[in-house]
């Protein structure tokens, strides 16, 4: 756990990719299922250099995505700090072969494999969904879910929360700094403690409030239970070349796996 | 607290998608269209909530606040939590995406566990009462959290043993800490707008179709 993506400066709206790249341009349905794909194939190889293969890969979608490299590349490092008591741990459960010993317990080559193979599929599934499923707005993730088939209700809920994010985060701010102007200082401690579940009650009672004067103003503009969507999504040539593209690369994966001795 | 990538067996993660659409389909029939504006609200202002850092010493931990999730939104919780878990895999980074089934259930079974356990408590004629219940509820949430990640990890492999050992203890800090938050969230809560945790509950009992 330990630290979340510190004070997201950027509004989840905002996804900080340039409009109009070559990814941009592919079905918002054909990424989705993209990345779906690259992570079950991923996760299902075992060759070091595969996986390789499959982490430059995804550093490519990243850069064709046009994602700002560096902060994307920070927020998986973030990623890797929670999973590192994990790796670093395997090398001294995996039984093996010892490289070395450290208080008498011995870390072995096979629990380092293990460890590095983890670190690697996690780090090109993460970036991999980033490049291909992150650079879209949130909005049009909502309509491809939806053109999906994910069921109406989820797609609902996840559009509303997307609305309302900004806004929650908004209210939180606002009552943050009334929390500092009257000389709140957070520290470990039980004032601390129940400050901070005062705030989030306020923020509760805020956000059903909010919720009552959402509902009233959608009835009054015959809201019936459905939010219509109006774009139309069309599979043309472009997200041919991309699924074929990307399926050749993961079936040459997969044959190169079956084909391996390993 | 969220499993990454990579780390667990293919059975674990087939069973766990399985289990969270189960359940995310019995959170989204407690969802008649009336109620899907203020599920989307709360949902997003639980997601704001797991951005708040509690100093522990010189380190820090963010919130999670599932069992008071489950405390306000009942079975919704799991739909609701599942979409905060998506949007951190897809825009944060944060988890992953062939775990994000075995991630759901780790974090909004407990949700709902601790609404059925604890949503009497809360509802109390004394409000100090049910600020424990809320404390009860908000700890006990982490607790199976942090067990069923342990499990998972647990059912992946021998060699992951010490280290879901190590995330279990690890967090005990954590539960005091959310238990002390959700008991206060509770409290104010109970002052300000009891009516906050008949919501979703009243919808359950009803079993108003979607």
């Amino acid at each position: 756990m330990g630290h979340f993506v510190s004070a997201e400066r950027r509004a989840l709206r905002d996804t900080g990719a340039a409009r109009r790249t070559l990814l941009q341009g592919v079905d918002p349905r054909s990424r989705i299922l993209a990345a779906v794909l690259f992570a079950v194939v991923i996760v299902a190889l075992h060759d070091m250099a595969l996986l390789g293969i499959g982490l430059g890969a995804a550093l490519l979608m990243m850069l064709t995505a046009r994602l700002p490299a560096l902060p994307t590349l920070k927020r998986m490092a973030t990623m890797d700090t929670f999973i590192i008591f994990l790796i670093a741990m395997l090398p001294f459960t995996v039984p093996g072969d010892p490289i070395f010993t450290v208080f008498g317990f011995a870390a072995t080559w096979q629990g380092l494999w293990q460890a590095l193979e983890i670190a690697l599929k996690a780090n090109a599934i993460i970036l991999a969904l980033m490049a291909l499923v992150g650079s879209m707005e949130p909005v049009t993730l909502g309509h491809a879910l939806s053109r999906l088939r994910a069921p109406e209700g989820l797609v609902h809920l996840l559009m509303f929360t997307v609305r309302y994010v900004d806004v929650l985060r908004g209210e939180y701010l606002r009552l943050r700094q009334a929390m500092k102007a009257r000389g709140f200082r957070a520290g470990t401690n039980l004032h601390t403690f129940r400050s901070l579940g005062y705030l989030v009650g306020m923020m509760l009672v805020r956000a059903i409030e909010r919720s009552e004067r959402i509902l009233a103003a959608m009835k009054c503009r015959g809201f019936t239970g459905r939010l219509p969507l109006l774009d139309e999504l069309a599979f043309c040539r472009r997200d041919a070349v991309f699924a074929i593209g990307l399926l050749a690369f993961l079936a040459s994966l997969i044959a190169a796996q079956t084909v391996s001795p390993a | 607290m969220h499993i990454v990538d990579g780390a667990l067996a293919p059975e674990v993660l087939i069973g766990g998608a399985a289990l969270a659409a189960a359940g995310i389909g019995l959170g989204l029939k407690s969802l008649p269209a009336e109620k899907m504006p203020a599920a989307g609200v709360l949902s997003a202002a639980f997601f704001v909530a797991s951005l708040i850092h509690v100093p522990i010493g010189p380190s820090s931990v963010h919130l999670i606040m599932n069992g008071l999730a489950g405390l306000v939104l009942g079975w919704a919780a799991f739909p609701a939590l599942f979409v905060g878990l998506l949007l951190q895999a897809v825009f944060f980074g944060f988890g992953g995406l062939t775990v994000l089934g075995v991630n759901t259930v780790n974090i909004a079974l407990p949700a709902v566990i601790v609404f059925y356990l604890c949503r009497r408590g809360i509802a109390s004629s004394s409000p100090a009462v049910a600020a424990v219940w809320g404390a009860a509820g908000g700890g006990l949430a982490i607790a199976l959290t942090t067990g069923f990640v342990a499990i998972s990890l647990a059912l992946s492999g021998e060699e992951f043993v010490p280290a879901a050992k190590l995330v279990f203890f690890a967090h005990i800090p954590v539960m005091a800490i959310e238990a002390l938050v959700a008991g206060a969230a509770v409290a104010l809560v109970r002052r300000v707008k009891p009516e906050l945790f008949v919501t979703f509950a009243a919808a359950l009992s009803k079993g108003a179709p979607s």
